[in-house]
C-alpha cells in the first residue's frame, strides 16, 4: 500500500511539473519578438496593419496574457495542443506521428547502453587490468569528448558509405514490401547506426560507473560471507554481487533521459531519422510556436515517464527502495 | 588420544605490503580436537583473523598467501587442496562468522534465501526442503516467529538478530568446525551474553568444535576450554583456560589478564589503578624476526630476548609459553 | 632492566600549502599534464593563429573540395572553396570563448542557487530545489534551441542559452557540499563567534566547498564547447563567426566526396574536449584524494 501511495504522489508531482513547463514555455514564446501573425504575414508575402490586427483577433492574440495562457492549458487538458499553420496539421497529430520513431531510438539506445555497460563493468571489475577494463577507460574518455553528431558521421562514413552494411538515412526503405517481419527487419537495419551512435555516449558513462560499483561490491563484507559459504565463483559474482551493483547504474540511467533526448535531436539530424528531433528543428526554424511548445511539453513527458519507469525498475532490484 | 580434527603445523602466512613481504603469521602450530572449544586471544594486528582466513583459504587474493607449513583437517592437507575442494569444505565442514553483522548479510536477498542457498549447495536439498529447514534453523538460533521472519530482509533486523542469522547459516550444514571471528565485538554487552549462550548451547547439541577469535579476556573465560595467546604473529602462550588464568606463564598473558578491570566489592577511597602494558605492538615490518617481539614492553627482558627467539617451555601437560624466563612469571 | 625502544628517526616533513600539494599531485598525473599542454597549445593557436595566418575563413580562396596537402592548403578547402585551417583557427577562438563564458554563467547561477539552498534550508531550499528539478526535466539542447531561435543567434545569446540550461548539476553539487560542511565544527565555531550569514556563506563555507565545484567547472567548459558545437551543427549560430560545429554542419551533405571537411573539425572538437576532461580528472584526483577511483 505504501508503494502505491508513493507512486501516486510521484504522478501528482509530475503533473504539477508539467504544468510549470507549459507555463514557462508559453511565457517564453510570448516574450519573444514577433508572433503568429508576423509569421503568417511573412508566408503571405507581407500584410498591412489591418490584416495583421484581424489575424491577431482571430487567434485570440489580443487577449491578455493570462487569458491566453488559461485557454492554452485548457486545450492541453483536452489533448488539443493547437494547430500548426506551418505543417497544416493539428500539433497533436504531428507529434504522435513522429513520437514512435524517437521513442524507438531513445529506448533502444538506453537499454543497449545499460546492458552492455553492466556486462563490461562486471568483466572489468573482476579483471581490473584486463582488456575489458582498458576498453572501458578508453571508451569513457572517447564517449565523453567526441561530439555525438561527429561520432554519427564517422560511423556513417565507415559503415554506410565505405563498407555498405547499413543504409545511409531514414527509418525505412519505402520500396520494401512484405509482411510485419520484413518491415521490422528493415527498420532494425536502419536503427543500428543511430542507436549505436546515441548509445555510445551513455555506454561510456554506465560502464565506468558499473565497473566502479562492482569493484566496491566485490570488496564488501557480504561478498566475503558468500565466499565463506563455499558458493561457486559464478554464484558469488552474478547472484550476490551483481544485484547490488545495479542500483546506482539504473539510477544514473534514469537521470540521463533528458540528455538522451538532446542527443537524439542531433542523431536524428545526422541520420535523417524521422522523429521528434527533426520535427523540432524544422518547427524552430519556421517559428511554428504551437509545435515547438508541443514538442517541449512532450519531451518533458517522456523524461518524467522515463524517471517513473526507472523507479519501478529500482524497486525490483533493491528491496530497500520499496514500500515494504 | 585420537587424531586431532585440525592440526596446524609451522604455518607461515605472508602479506605483500608496500614495504615488502611481511610474515603476518610466523611458524604457528596448534591442534584442535573434535567438539573442543578454543579461543585465540590477542590485540588487533596479531594475526588471529589471518589464521582463520588461512584455514578457510580466504586470504585476500593478491596480497596474502600461505608461504609454508601445513593445515591438516580430518587427515587432509588444506594447503594442498584445490580451490574446488576448498569450496566444498567452506560452509559445509568448516564455517566462519564475522565481526560485522550489519554488513555481512546481502541486503537484497531475504535471510531465508541466504540460509537456504547453503543447504541447496552443500546438501542438495530442494528449494522447498531448504526453505523449511531455514525456518527450523531460525528457530534454533532463537529468533522469534521464524515463519514470518524468514522472508524478511536484513535491513528489517537488528544487529543481534543478524548475527544469529549468520550463526544459522554457519551451522546449517552441521560443520565440524565453526570459526567465530570476534562475533560480538560490534554488539551490545547484553546481546553479547545471549550470543555466547546460544553458541554454547548449540555446541552442546551438535558437537561442533568452536574456534573463537577475540581480544576480550572475559569472553574467553566464559566460552572456552583452551586458549591460545597470540602476539605479533606467533604464539605466546597456550593452555587450558583455568590454568592460564590462574597462573600465566608469559609476561604478555599476565599483562592481558591484569588489564581486565574488576569491580570492587566495596567502594573505598583507594581505587585499583588500571594496569596497562606499556609500549605498542610492533609494526608488521618487524614480524618474523629472530628475537622475542614482546621484549620492548617486557619487565623481565634480558639480552637473550633481543637476539634469539624463545622456545616453547612446557608446564604441566597442557600449558606452554614462549618465554626465556617463563618459570619466573 | 629494560631497554628503551628506539624510535627510528623520521624525517621531518615540511608543511606545504594545499595549493602546492594539489599542484604536485596534478603534476605527477601524466595524462592530466598532457591534457594541460594540449590545452595551452590550443589557446595559443586561438590567440595568435588568426592574426598570423591571415586568411579570412569566409573567403573563397580556392576551388571547392581541394583535398588536404594539395595545392598548398594543408587541410584543404570546403564546399565553398574556403580554407579549412582558417576555419579551424577561427573556430578555436569561438569555441574557447563560448566555452569559458558559458561555463562561467553556468557556475555563477549554479553556485548561487546551490549555496542559498544549502545554507538557508527550509522553504528557500524547497523552492530552489524544485526550480532545479524543473530545469532538469527539459532536454537542455531543445530548450536552448528554442531560446536561440526566439531571441536571436548572437554570441552573447548563445552563451546565455547554454548557461541557463546547464546549471542544475553545479547547483546540486554546491548544495550537497554546503549541507555537509555546515555541520562541521569550524562552522559552528564561526557562528558562535558572531559571524553574519553572508560572511559565513562566502568566507567560511564556500572556500571549503570549492574542490568539487572547481572540478565540475572545468568539466562544464568541455560540456559548453560540445553544446555550442551541437547548436552550430544545427545551424543555430552567429552567421558572422566561424565555428567548428558549423563547418561540420554545412559540409555534411558532402561527406561522400570530401569526408575530411567533416572529420577534421570534429577531431578538433574531440581533442579540445578530451584535453579538458583529462585536466578535469587530474584536478579531481589532486583536490579530492579520498575520492580517487583507482
Amino acid at each position: 500500500m505504501a508503494f502505491v501511495q508513493k507512486f501516486l504522489i510521484r504522478v501528482f508531482y509530475a503533473v504539477i511539473l508539467l504544468t510549470a513547463v507549459l507555463v514557462l514555455n508559453f511565457s517564453m514564446m510570448h516574450l519573444a519578438p514577433g508572433d503568429v501573425a508576423d509569421t503568417i504575414s511573412q508566408s503571405m508575402g507581407g500584410a498591412d496593419q489591418e490584416v495583421l490586427d484581424q489575424i491577431r483577433a482571430e487567434y485570440g492574440l489580443d487577449q491578455p496574457f493570462l487569458v491566453q495562457l488559461g485557454r492554452y492549458i485548457g486545450n492541453v487538458l483536452q489533448f488539443n495542443l493547437g494547430y500548426s499553420y506551418f505543417f497544416n496539421t493539428p500539433v497533436t497529430d504531428l507529434i504522435l506521428q513522429r513520437l514512435p520513431a524517437t521513442l524507438l531510438l531513445v529506448f533502444t539506445a538506453q537499454i543497449m547502453a545499460l546492458l552492455i555497460g553492466v556486462v563490461l563493468g562486471v568483466i572489468s571489475a573482476r579483471r581490473p587490468n584486463g582488456l575489458a577494463s582498458h576498453f572501458v577507460t578508453a571508451l569513457a574518455l572517447f564517449g565523453y569528448a567526441a561530439p555525438v553528431f561527429w561520432t554519427g558521421i564517422l560511423l556513417l562514413i565507415a559503415f554506410s558509405l565505405k563498407i555498405q552494411w547499413f543504409p545511409v538515412a531514414g527509418m525505412q526503405d519505402v520500396t520494401v514490401s512484405g509482411g510485419f517481419w520484413v518491415h521490422a527487419l528493415d527498420i532494425a537495419k536502419h536503427l543500428v547506426l543511430p542507436a549505436v551512435t546515441l548509445g555510445s555516449v551513455f555506454l561510456a558513462l554506465y560502464s565506468r560507473l558499473s565497473r566502479a560499483t562492482m569493484m566496491e561490491v566485490l570488496g564488501s563484507d557480504y561478498v566475503r560471507t558468500a565466499k565463506a559459504k563455499g558458493l561457486t565463483e559464478r554464484e558469488v559474482v552474478y547472484k550476490h554481487a551483481l544485484k547490488n551493483s545495479l542500483s546506482p547504474v539504473i539510477t544514473l540511467a534514469g537521470l540521463q533521459f533528458s540528455a538522451v533526448i538532446s542527443g537524439a535531436v542531433l542523431v536524428e539530424a545526422v541520420f535523417s531519422w524521422p522523429g521528434l528531433g527533426t520535427l523540432a528543428f524544422q518547427s524552430i526554424i519556421a517559428r511554428d510556436t504551437p509545435t515547438i511548445l508541443g514538442i517541449l511539453f512532450f519531451s518533458a513527458v517522456v523524461v518524467i515517464v522515463g524517471n517513473l519507469l526507472t523507479d519501478l525498475a529500482l524497486r525490483f532490484v533493491d528491496p530497500r527502495m520499496g514500500g515494504k | 588420544m585420537s587424531e586431532p580434527l585440525l592440526k596446524v603445523e609451522n604455518l607461515r602466512i605472508e602479506l605483500t605490503t608496500r614495504d615488502g613481504i611481511a610474515p603476518v603469521i610466523d611458524n604457528l602450530s596448534f591442534e584442535l580436537n573434535a567438539g573442543e572449544n578454543i579461543s585465540f586471544v590477542g590485540e588487533s594486528g596479531c594475526g588471529k583473523s589471518m589464521t582463520a582466513l588461512g584455514i578457510m583459504g580466504l586470504l585476500p587474493e593478491k596480497i596474502g598467501r600461505i608461504a609454508s607449513g601445513s593445515i591438516t583437517f580430518d587427515g587432509e592437507d588444506l594447503t594442498a587442496a584445490s580451490e574446488a575442494r576448498l569450496k566444498e569444505i567452506r560452509g559445509n565442514d568448516i564455517s566462519m562468522i564475522f565481526q560485522e553483522p550489519m554488513t555481512s548479510l546481502n541486503p537484497v536477498y531475504t535471510v531465508g534465501e541466504q540460509i537456504a542457498e547453503v543447504l541447496r549447495r552443500h546438501q542438495g536439498l530442494s528449494a522447498a526442503q531448504a526453505w523449511t529447514k531455514a525456518i527450523e534453523l531460525l528457530d534454533a538460533v532463537r529468533i522469534p516467529n521464524p515463519q514470518a521472519r524468514v522472508s524478511d530482509y536484513p535491513f528489517q533486523m537488528s544487529g543481534g538478530q543478524r548475527q544469529r542469522v549468520m550463526i544459522a547459516i554457519a551451522l546449517a550444514c552441521e560443520p565440524k568446525i565453526l570459526i567465530a571471528d570476534e562475533p560480538t565485538t560490534a554488539l551490545d554487552v547484553t546481546v553479547q551474553a545471549q550470543i555466547f549462550d546460544l553458541l554454547r548451547d548449540l555446541q552442546a547439541e551438535t558437537g561442533t568444535a568452536i574456534m573463537l577469535i577475540t581480544h576480550d579476556m572475559g569472553a574467553v573465560a566464559e566460552m572456552s576450554e583452551r586458549m591460545i595467546v597470540m602476539y605479533a604473529g606467533s604464539k605466546a602462550e597456550e593452555g587450558r583456560v583455568d590454568e592460564v588464568i590462574e597462573h600465566a606463564r608469559h609476561p604478555y598473558t599476565k599483562g592481558l589478564i591484569s588489564c581486565v578491570p574488576h569491580i570492587m566489592q566495596t567502594l573505598t577511597e583507594e581505587r585499583h589503578k588500571l594496569t596497562e602494558i606499556e609500549g605498542i605492538v610492533p609494526s608488521l615490518r618487524e614480524f618474523g624476526r629472530n628475537n622475542c617481539l614482546f621484549a620492548a614492553r617486557c619487565e623481565l627482558v634480558e639480552d637473550r630476548c633481543l637476539s634469539e627467539r624463545p622456545p616453547e617451555n612446557g608446564f604441566g601437560k597442557t600449558q606452554k609459553a614462549a618465554c626465556w624466563r617463563a618459570e619466573e612469571v | 632492566m629494560s631497554e628503551q625502544v628506539k624510535v627510528p628517526e623520521e624525517e621531518v616533513v615540511e608543511a606545504r600549502s594545499p595549493f602546492s600539494e594539489a599542484w604536485e599531485m596534478f603534476r605527477r598525473n601524466h595524462a592530466a599534464m598532457a591534457g594541460l599542454v594540449v590545452l595551452i597549445l590550443i589557446v595559443i593557436a586561438a590567440i595568435i593563429g588568426p592574426p598570423l595566418y591571415a586568411v579570412d575563413p569566409f573567403e573563397m580562396v580556392w576551388a571547392p573540395f581541394s583535398p588536404p596537402g594539395v595545392d598548398g592548403f594543408i587541410l584543404g578547402t570546403d564546399y565553398l572553396g574556403r580554407d579549412l585551417v582558417a576555419a579551424l583557427l577561427g573556430g578555436a577562438r569561438v569555441s574557447l570563448i563560448i566555452g569559458l563564458a558559458a561555463a562561467f554563467v553556468t557556475v555563477a547561477i549554479g553556485v548561487t542557487v546551490g549555496a542559498l539552498a544549502g545554507f538557508y534550508l527550509g522553504w528557500v531550499e524547497e523552492v530552489l530545489m524544485r526550480i532545479t528539478e524543473f530545469f532538469q526535466v527539459l532536454p537542455t539542447l531543445l530548450f536552448s534551441m528554442v531560446i536561440v531561435a526566439l531571441f536571436g543567434a548572437s554570441l552573447p545569446m548563445i552563451t546565455f542559452a547554454i548557461g541557463v540550461v546547464s546549471w542544475p548539476p553545479v547547483a546540486r553539487i554546491t548544495r550537497a557540499e554546503f549541507l555537509r560542511i555546515r555541520e562541521l565544527e569550524y562552522v559552528t565555531a564561526s557562528r558562535a563567534s558572531g559571524a553574519k550569514n553572508f560572511k559565513l556563506m562566502f568566507s567560511v563555507i564556500l572556500p571549503n566547498a570549492l574542490p568539487p565545484i572547481i572540478v565540475q567547472s572545468a568539466l562544464m567548459v568541455g560540456s559548453a564547447i560540445l553544446f555550442e558545437a551541437g547548436l552550430s551543427f544545427l545551424g543555430l549560430t552567429d552567421p558572422n563567426v566561424v565555428s567548428w560545429g558549423q563547418v561540420i554542419g554545412s559540409n555534411r551533405q558532402y561527406i561522400l566526396d570530401a569526408p575530411y571537411t567533416v572529420t577534421i573539425p570534429g577531431l578538433a572538437i574531440f581533442v579540445t574536449v578530451l584535453a579538458i576532461s583529462l585536466v578535469g580528472d587530474g584536478l579531481n584526483d589532486a583536490l579530492n584524494p579520498k575520492l580517487r577511483q583507482r
